[in-house]
Order: structure tokens, then C-alpha cells, then sequence
């Protein structure tokens, strides 16, 4: 299990979109992504929860990555994270 | 006539009869199945269905709106795929042997129900996809066609609020406004409606809904938000002449858009925009602009109750900065004083104010007030192509003055590791015949000079500008004041600095030749001028007498 740290640049937080494009890229991997912020958490895969958890500019999320090739998911979520949240 | 007021989230005007957008209601009632594997299937075959509509619309939006707006259509085929979703709608049609029309429509509002209640408009206004996305399932449960509205003239349709699916799927042709009663600025078809550039108004109340009937004729005003049933002839022709206007402008952005402004010989000149607030960079970007020739930086002050600090003002100007993406922004340090009055400044009642503490006359006498906004300027200047003005100035030593505050400020910044730009361009106005008399010595002092034709007329011709009875003394035109441009464009070009001009009579296009030949280089006029200048700049041979 890898777990790593991300504070949202993006002004609108996870809104529709990249939780759209999040949501994809955690489908395109083959470990479990969870995603949580405070007491909330969701599968990354989850479109809907992932924008039920409120998540604006400035939160930091917490990222667990478990399973499968945990070391290229974890690649593959920092840089998605990076160029789009 | 009766009026409504709602929310104009697209400017423009349209006149025409009313449609009034008659969804199917669709009812749904709680069944008891015996055969839940039957009910899954169904389940399973009207969400394909439901995908395959959706793949067509975003195709449509695709087309008609961009990528960017289609993406929503691409959200709701996730949306309609979503676990959680599915998994409530299962395990409902599973453990309480229910249709599965009622399972979706209890999800749905489940789900809507959860956006609605965060604390986020962004989030709250995803209810409507929710439900939009539900409605489709249960429409393709129950295999009935989709709304499409069918009608020969294009019409305004009135709704009480429309998905973004209805509103992707509705012939652009026909339709030549969206009223609808509810809705907010946020939603996806205030925005879809900006785009497809048809006029919309939201948010204008349940009782216009009862009111209207189809093949009523309608007046819809995006820019002000009213919608005048039963417009009597004269708001019929006021309505029309404003539609044919904006038609006029967006014939011009067609012709102009990315085009340079040179004149028929080659000259290049700049045509830029005022504007008094940060919500004005919208109808700059709109107007295809070629930046900001004046920002008035009053309204931070006016609209406070109390001096703006220096990281409030810095926010915004880094916002406008940044808005503009590398274009110039001239901004204009305050000008308050004579006609724009702020209490808490506590400023004496004066006999004459035009004559009096005013603009960098106030700033000089309280350096703790310009110093802040020079703070905020200079930190901004990081974030894009700053240019800062300083408005009426008759002396030497004032410019002296002010360009020692900016080397203290720049110095303290530097000091303190805070980035600025040392591009940063430093201008005056030319306002007051003074300046102009002397732009000689003023020139080599500064970057640019930029005339206020209001004030200098005023000050030239000695009218008082707010006085209609002298509006016949007061000649726009008049020599004396054509003659201080010229001396101050000659000036400024001797030191090789540009001018430009960004009072009202740069937006007279009767007068732009006459400003070319004197050899101004930039023109900042109101956004909603700026293609009529550009155009006419493009017409003007200065090479022939």
C-alpha cells in the first residue's frame, strides 16, 4: 500500500470535470484508488462520490493507492493530479 | 406589457413569439415485479440506450458548442455508468421487487438531493444533472421519444428550467432566446446558451410561467435580464434597432477577430478598452480587444467602506493581469476627488473640487494610501503586462515625486524578495493643458503618455463638464484641444515614447484619421467601441492628403 498527499490547486476544487478524468484514469489502473478528505474517503473510480465529497481549492486529499503495480498507479495519480487538479 | 426581471446570462436581444417547452410528464408509479432479472435487464437496455442518446448530443455539442461544453455530455454517460448509482438502483429493484422506473427516479432524487444540499453552487447546480441523466433512464424504460420541440419560425422558448441535454438538443435555428423561471448562472445551460450565443435570461420567477401562452410575442434582453410580454410597438422598435446593433457588432468581431489593426498604408495602431471594474474583462476578451488601455482602479475605493489594503487590491489587479494573458493592462493609480466622493477618506468640502485635492494631488499629499496601492501594483506586475498611469499631472516635480516613491516601493520589494516586473511601464496622463505645454520635459521622464480628453477639454475650454447648460461652449472638437494633443504627441515621439488616447473622443471615429496623422498610437475606448474603431482604423490611407 502506497499513500501520498495532494493539495488542489484548481480554483473550481474536483468539480464534474476532472473528477470525470480522474475517475477514468483510476478505472485505466489495475490497483485500488481511494481518495479521502477528513472524515470522507471514495474510490477514485466513483464519479459521483468523488464530487460528493466537496473537495475545493486548497483541501489536501490523501491518496491510497493498493495492489496491482502500486508504484506505476502512484506515478500514473501524482502526474494526473499535477497537470489537472 | 407587463415586465419580468430575471437574470440575463447572455447579452443579447431577441423579439418573437413565445413557445412555451412542454415536457412529458412523466409519471411514475411504484410496481410490484415478480421477475427482478427481468427488471435488471430492462435496467441494463435502457441505460445503453440512455449512453447511445448521449453519445449523439455530445456529438451535437461537440459540433455547436466546443469541446470544452460538450464535456458535460461526456460526465452524464459516467454519471449514468457510476457505481454507486447503479448499485443503489439495483439493490432497490432487488430487495423491494420494484419497477425499475421507480428505482431510478428514487436514486435520482436521492442522488440530487445530495448535491443539493452541499454548501458549494458549483455542486448544488449538479442536482439538475442528476436528475437530467435519471429522466433519460426512465424515458428509455418506458420507451417514450425525447422532447423535441417542433416549430417552423423560431420562437423564445419559455421553460421553467431546461436540462442541458433539452437545451443541447433544441434546433440552434429556431430558437431565439431561453426564459426560463428558475436556473442559475452556474448551471450548465446558462452556460451552453453563452455559447451557442442565443440570449438567455434565468431565474425570472414561477409567475411569468402562468402568464405566458405559445405564439405570445415576447421581448428577451440578455444584457438586462427583463422579459417584456405583450411589448407595446415602441419597446418592439427600441428592441429591434439594440438587435440590429449587436447583429452589426458581431458581423464586425466575424470580420475583425484576430485580425491586425493597421491602416490601409501599414501602420500599426493599438485598440484597446476602459473598463471600471474587474467584471469588465469578460466584455474586453468579448470585443476582442488588444488589452486594457485604462483600468479605473476607483472602484475599489468607491465600492469599500474602508481603505482597500494592499492585498485585496493586489488580488484583483493580479486577477486582471492574468485575465489578459500577457496583454497589456494599463492601470490607473486612484483618481478620486471632484465628482467621485468616498466618505471615509474624510476629504474638506471644497469650493471648486475639479480644481482641487483630486487624483495625485490626494495621492502626494497622503503617500501612505499611494504607497499601498504601488505595493499592490508593483507585486501584481509579476503576473502579466503591467502598465501604471498617474492621472493629473501639471508639474515636474509631482512626476519627480511620484517616480521616487516607485524606486522606494521597488526597493522594498526587492528587499523583502518579493518578484515584480522591471518591465513594468510607467505613464502619465495628459489632462490638463500644463502637461501638455510642457510634454517636452515630461516625455523623457516616463514610458507613455495617455490623453483624458474629458479633463482636458474641461480644462481647456474652462467648462465644467457636469453643467448640460454649457454643453454648446463646450466643443469636443475644438482646436485648442486637438492642438495640446499634437504638441504632446510630438513630445512624446521626440523621446521615442508612444501616446495614446483613452478619453471618450477616442472612441469618435469621425476624429480618428485626425489622431492617426498626429501620430497617436494606441486608442483606448469603451469595450462595446472597440470593433467599430478597429474597423474604422482599418479603412484610413494615411499615405494619401
Amino acid at each position: 500500500m502506497k499513500t501520498f498527499t495532494y493539495t488542489i490547486k484548481d480554483e473550481l476544487g474536483i468539480h464534474a470535470r476532472p473528477a470525470g478524468m480522474l475517475a477514468k484514469t483510476a478505472k485505466a489502473l489495475d490497483s485500488e484508488i481511494i481518495i479521502a478528505k477528513d472524515d470522507k474517503s471514495a474510490a477514485a473510480t466513483k464519479l459521483m462520490a468523488l464530487m460528493g465529497m466537496g473537495v475545493k481549492c486548497g483541501d489536501t486529499i490523501t491518496v491510497t493507492v493498493n495492489g496491482g503495480n502500486e508504484e506505476a498507479s502512484e506515478k500514473a495519480m501524482k502526474e494526473f493530479l499535477e497537470a489537472n487538479l | 406589457m407587463t415586465t419580468y426581471k430575471g437574470k440575463g446570462v447572455y447579452g443579447a436581444v431577441a423579439v418573437g413569439k413565445i413557445s412555451v417547452f412542454k415536457r412529458q410528464d412523466v409519471q411514475v408509479k411504484r410496481e410490484k415485479v415478480e421477475n427482478t432479472d427481468n427488471e435488471l435487464k430492462r435496467l441494463e437496455d435502457a441505460k445503453a440506450a440512455a449512453i447511445t442518446q448521449l453519445g449523439e448530443i455530445y456529438e451535437k455539442a461537440l459540433k455547436e458548442v466546443g469541446e470544452a461544453n460538450a464535456a458535460i455530455f461526456d460526465i452524464h454517460m459516467m454519471m449514468v455508468e457510476d457505481e454507486d448509482y447503479n448499485d443503489a438502483i439495483v439493490e432497490m429493484i432487488t430487495s423491494q421487487n420494484v419497477n425499475a422506473e421507480y428505482a431510478v427516479a428514487i436514486t435520482g432524487d436521492n442522488f440530487a438531493e445530495m448535491f443539493a444540499a452541499m454548501d458549494d453552487a458549483y455542486m448544488q447546480a449538479r442536482s439538475a444533472d442528476v436528475r437530467d441523466i435519471s429522466n433519460r433512464i426512465i424515458n428509455c424504460l418506458m420507451s417514450s421519444v425525447t422532447n423535441e420541440e417542433k416549430s417552423n419560425e423560431p420562437v423564445i422558448i419559455c421553460a421553467d428550467d431546461l436540462a442541458p441535454s433539452e437545451t443541447v438538443s433544441l434546433d440552434k435555428d429556431k430558437v431565439l432566446a431561453f426564459v426560463t423561471a428558475h436556473g442559475s448562472s452556474n448551471s450548465h445551460t446558462a452556460i451552453l446558451a453563452r455559447n451557442m450565443n442565443i440570449p438567455a435570461i434565468i431565474g425570472v420567477g414561477e409567475e411569468f410561467l402562468s402568464a405566458v401562452k405559445d405564439g405570445d410575442i415576447a421581448v428577451a434582453n440578455g444584457f438586462t435580464g427583463e422579459f417584456i410580454l405583450d411589448p407595446d410597438a415602441e419597446t418592439i422598435e427600441a428592441a429591434e434597432m439594440k438587435r440590429a446593433e449587436e447583429q452589426e457588432k458581431k458581423e464586425l468581431l466575424q470580420k475583425l477577430k484576430g485580425k491586425e489593426n493597421i491602416t490601409l498604408d501599414g501602420r500599426k495602431i493599438n485598440v484597446y478598452a476602459n473598463i471600471g471594474s474587474a467584471d469588465n474583462i469578460g466584455a474586453v476578451l468579448l470585443n476582442d480587444a488588444g488589452g486594457i488601455g485604462l483600468f479605473r482602479s476607483e472602484f475599489l475605493y468607491l465600492e469599500n467602506s474602508d481603505y482597500p489594503t494592499e492585498d485585496e487590491q493586489f488580488k484583483i489587479y493580479k486577477r486582471v493581469l492574468e485575465s489578459m494573458a500577457g496583454k497589456k493592462v494599463i492601470i490607473r493609480t486612484l483618481d478620486i476627488g471632484a465628482d467621485k466622493q468616498c466618505d471615509y477618506f474624510n476629504m474638506p468640502k471644497e469650493e471648486n473640487p475639479a480644481l482641487g485635492i483630486r487624483a495625485i494631488r490626494l495621492c502626494l499629499n497622503r503617500p501612505e494610501i499611494f504607497r499601498t496601492q504601488l505595493r499592490a501594483l508593483f507585486r501584481a506586475s509579476a503576473f502579466g503586462n503591467l502598465g501604471i498611469m498617474f492621472p493629473m499631472i501639471a508639474n515636474v516635480w509631482e512626476l519627480e515625486e511620484i517616480l521616487a516613491v516607485c524606486e522606494s516601493v521597488k526597493a522594498e520589494l526587492k528587499k523583502d524578495s518579493i518578484e515584480y516586473s522591471e518591465e513594468t511601464e510607467l505613464g502619465i496622463m495628459i489632462e490638463t493643458p500644463a502637461a501638455a505645454l510642457i510634454s517636452h520635459k515630461l516625455a523623457p521622464m516616463v514610458d507613455f503618455f495617455s490623453v483624458g480628453t474629458n479633463d482636458l477639454t474641461q480644462y481647456t475650454l474652462a467648462c465644467d463638464r457636469q453643467n448640460p447648460d454649457i454643453d454648446r461652449f463646450c466643443d469636443t472638437h475644438h482646436e485648442a484641444v486637438i492642438k495640446l494633443i499634437e504638441m504632446a504627441a510630438e513630445s512624446a515621439h521626440r523621446y521615442g515614447k508612444w501616446i495614446g488616447i483613452c478619453g471618450e473622443l477616442a472612441a469618435d471615429t469621425t476624429l480618428t484619421e485626425t489622431f492617426l496623422r498626429i501620430g497617436i498610437d494606441e486608442l483606448s475606448v469603451s469595450p462595446s467601441f472597440v470593433l467599430k474603431v478597429r474597423d474604422t482604423v482599418r479603412s484610413i490611407d494615411l499615405s494619401k492628403n
